[in-house]
């Protein structure tokens, strides 16, 4: 049965954001425990790409395949888990959790401090990807429905998002740091209130709050001001952006805020911004837990820098995972040159057009060129009406942005010689080419599938 | 009278997969049902022709006062095989607030549109 006050006897809980990708601000999260009391901390470290970046850097050293960030944020946190009892929860763990969590202890014991870390694994489903795949777990594209069979050899990486549970078991055992694999974001800040206030598995309104609540804190910044284009030239000191906090109650409903003192804003337009960024169907936001209405969520103003969320419905999850897999995809490479006033945008079309041709009568080919113009029209294509403008040739300066994809590496390659030599014999006024040849990288790209969930086992382990 | 969007609200966008999300916030509550009313998806759809290669969804959203735009093929595939500046739909945002919406005169004068005084 779920409580009407949190285990240690309060009425809410407070639950902070202090990274919203693997590479956010890395004083946020020490921010987060200083700037005011709170009981939680969730870093946010894993995208799409990461666990690709990751299986590749455990390649290369099996000791590897973590966020290795998380280390010097927890250093940097030290005192106030250790004295004050904060508890962070992390998915840094990436596709190597019991690498991080060895990492971890070994940091805290150089500063002579002990942690209970809990480690949650299972949901790296490479080892048994073809045990799988002949019990009939087809894995398809969830959006083209291609069969994996078309790339399982050259599969990086599988893991499935998994949901709240094994972190609140962590955190029932009396784990300082939680360390995830591939959990879904929003469950690293609903575990803790469902701990906290004992929220059944099947209550699913509860349930749905915590994932609102998730949604908003899985960004950083960007639900207190960062990126927020309402009203964004008022938006005060974002040099000292404060990261949003969570301040929840039994019943689910909670109050964002920040901590006094930072810049920044937390309001209805930066939450709702939040809200909806990334968001499919709002009627059905499906998580491992529960599927929330985004339909149902009432905000309101609770003061300066303070958002009252509440209402938040959901209903019963699905019984499937959502799977993440990796796959080497061909090669890219993208190069610019910058061409100057007068009539720059015709200058820098007329440069492309003699790459094109050069690239012809090199005999190469690509699954795809493109070629944007940086100034005039990269970011919106034709909506931007520069071919119709009257300034179209004032333009100051445009930057030719020139890309190609294919599976030949030597083709992509040979493309990168072709971009320098424009500068001497190619249309003029053409600069900003210092940075060298561009640089071929490979792709590694992403295959969402569904597998069911009882399929996927979790091990939660906390040291003592 | 013709409006622009970017007059009338506030957006986000983001990437899942080769499609972007829009999300379409009315800067005032009381201009969200004439939002929800010319924004539909066949106009969305005609603003980016040209620029995504697939379909427009469209989520209604009266408790954010908001609706949310799905951008079929938007990305060049998206994620880390896009070759786009904007491989991650970040700025679809205010591509979709360039469109302008006929109203009716004497409507958008009832709602304070800007410029219908």
């Amino acid at each position: 049965m779920s409580g009407r006050e949190t285990r240690t006897g309060r009425a809410t809980v407070r639950v902070a954001s202090g990274q919203g990708f693997w590479g956010d601000s890395l004083d946020a999260p020490r921010r987060q425990v200083e700037g005011g009391e709170v009981d939680y901390l969730m870093l946010d470290y894993l995208a799409e790409v990461t666990m690709s970046i990751l299986q590749k850097q455990r390649e290369r050293d099996s000791d590897m395949g973590y966020a290795r960030d998380f280390i010097g944020a927890v250093e940097s946190m030290l005192p106030a888990i250790t004295e004050r009892g904060v508890r962070v929860i992390a998915n840094a763990g990436g596709v190597n959790p019991p690498a991080c969590a060895e990492a971890l202890l070994k940091m805290a014991a150089s500063h002579g401090a002990t942690l209970r870390v809990g480690v949650v694994t299972g949901d790296d489903l490479l080892p048994q990807l073809d045990e799988l795949i002949r019990q009939g777990h087809t894995l398809t594209h969830m959006e083209t429905g291609e069969s994996l069979d078309t790339v399982r050899d050259r599969v990086l990486s599988a893991n499935a998002y998994i949901g709240s549970e094994p972190i609140v078991e962590a955190l029932e055992k009396g784990a300082q740091v939680v360390i995830t694999g591939r959990s879904t974001d929003t469950a690293l800040t609903m575990a803790p209130l469902r701990h906290e206030f004992r929220w059944a598995a099947d209550d699913w309104d509860r349930l749905a709050a915590g994932i609102v609540a998730g949604h908003i804190l899985e960004c950083g910044a960007q639900a207190s001001g960062g990126n927020c284009l309402y009203d964004w030239r008022n938006i005060p000191d974002l040099a000292n952006v404060g990261y949003p906090i969570v301040e929840a109650g039994a019943d689910g409903s909670f109050v964002v805020y920040k901590h006094p003192g930072t810049g920044g804003r937390i309001s209805v337009q930066t939450v709702t911004e939040q809200l909806v960024y990334e968001m499919g169907d709002p009627t059905s936001y499906i998580t491992p837990d529960v599927v929330a209405d985004f339909t149902s969520i009432r905000l309101e103003p609770a003061g300066p820098d303070r958002v009252r969320v509440h209402g938040i419905g959901g209903t019963p999850a699905t019984d499937k995972l959502k799977v993440s897999i990796a796959y080497r995809a061909g090669y890219k490479a993208v190069g610019t040159l910058v061409y100057a006033w007068p009539d720059a945008l015709d200058k820098a079309e007329a440069a492309a057009t003699v790459l094109r041709e050069r690239l012809d009568r090199l005999g190469l080919s690509f699954d795809s060129v493109l070629v944007e113009y940086v100034g005039a029209s990269a970011t919106h294509g034709p909506l931007s009406g520069i071919d119709t403008a009257p300034w179209r040739a004032d333009l100051p300066e445009v930057q030719l942005r020139f890309g190609v994809r294919g599976p030949d590496r030597a083709a992509v390659e040979r493309f990168t010689r072709e971009l320098a030599p424009l500068v001497l014999n190619g249309p003029p006024s053409v600069t900003g080419f210092a940075g060298g040849r561009p640089k071929v990288e490979e792709i590694v790209a992403y295959w969402p599938a569904l597998i069911d969930k009882d399929v996927v086992k979790t091990i939660v382990e906390v040291t003592s | 009278m013709k409006v622009r969007l970017l007059d009338l609200a506030h957006a986000r966008s983001g990437d899942k997969g080769d499609m972007a999300n829009v999300g379409v916030i009315a800067l005032r509550p009381e201009w969200y049902p004439l939002l929800a009313r010319l924004l539909t998806s066949d106009r969305v759809a005609a603003h980016f022709s040209g620029v995504i290669s697939g379909g427009v969804d469209r989520f209604e959203l009266p408790n954010l006062h908001a609706l949310n735009f799905l951008l079929h093929g938007a990305l060049d595939g998206g994620g880390t095989i896009s070759l786009k500046t904007d491989a991650q739909g970040k700025v679809f945002s205010t591509a979709l607030l360039r469109l302008e919406l006929d109203v009716p005169a004497d409507e958008a004068r009832r709602l304070g549109l800007p410029g219908s005084a």
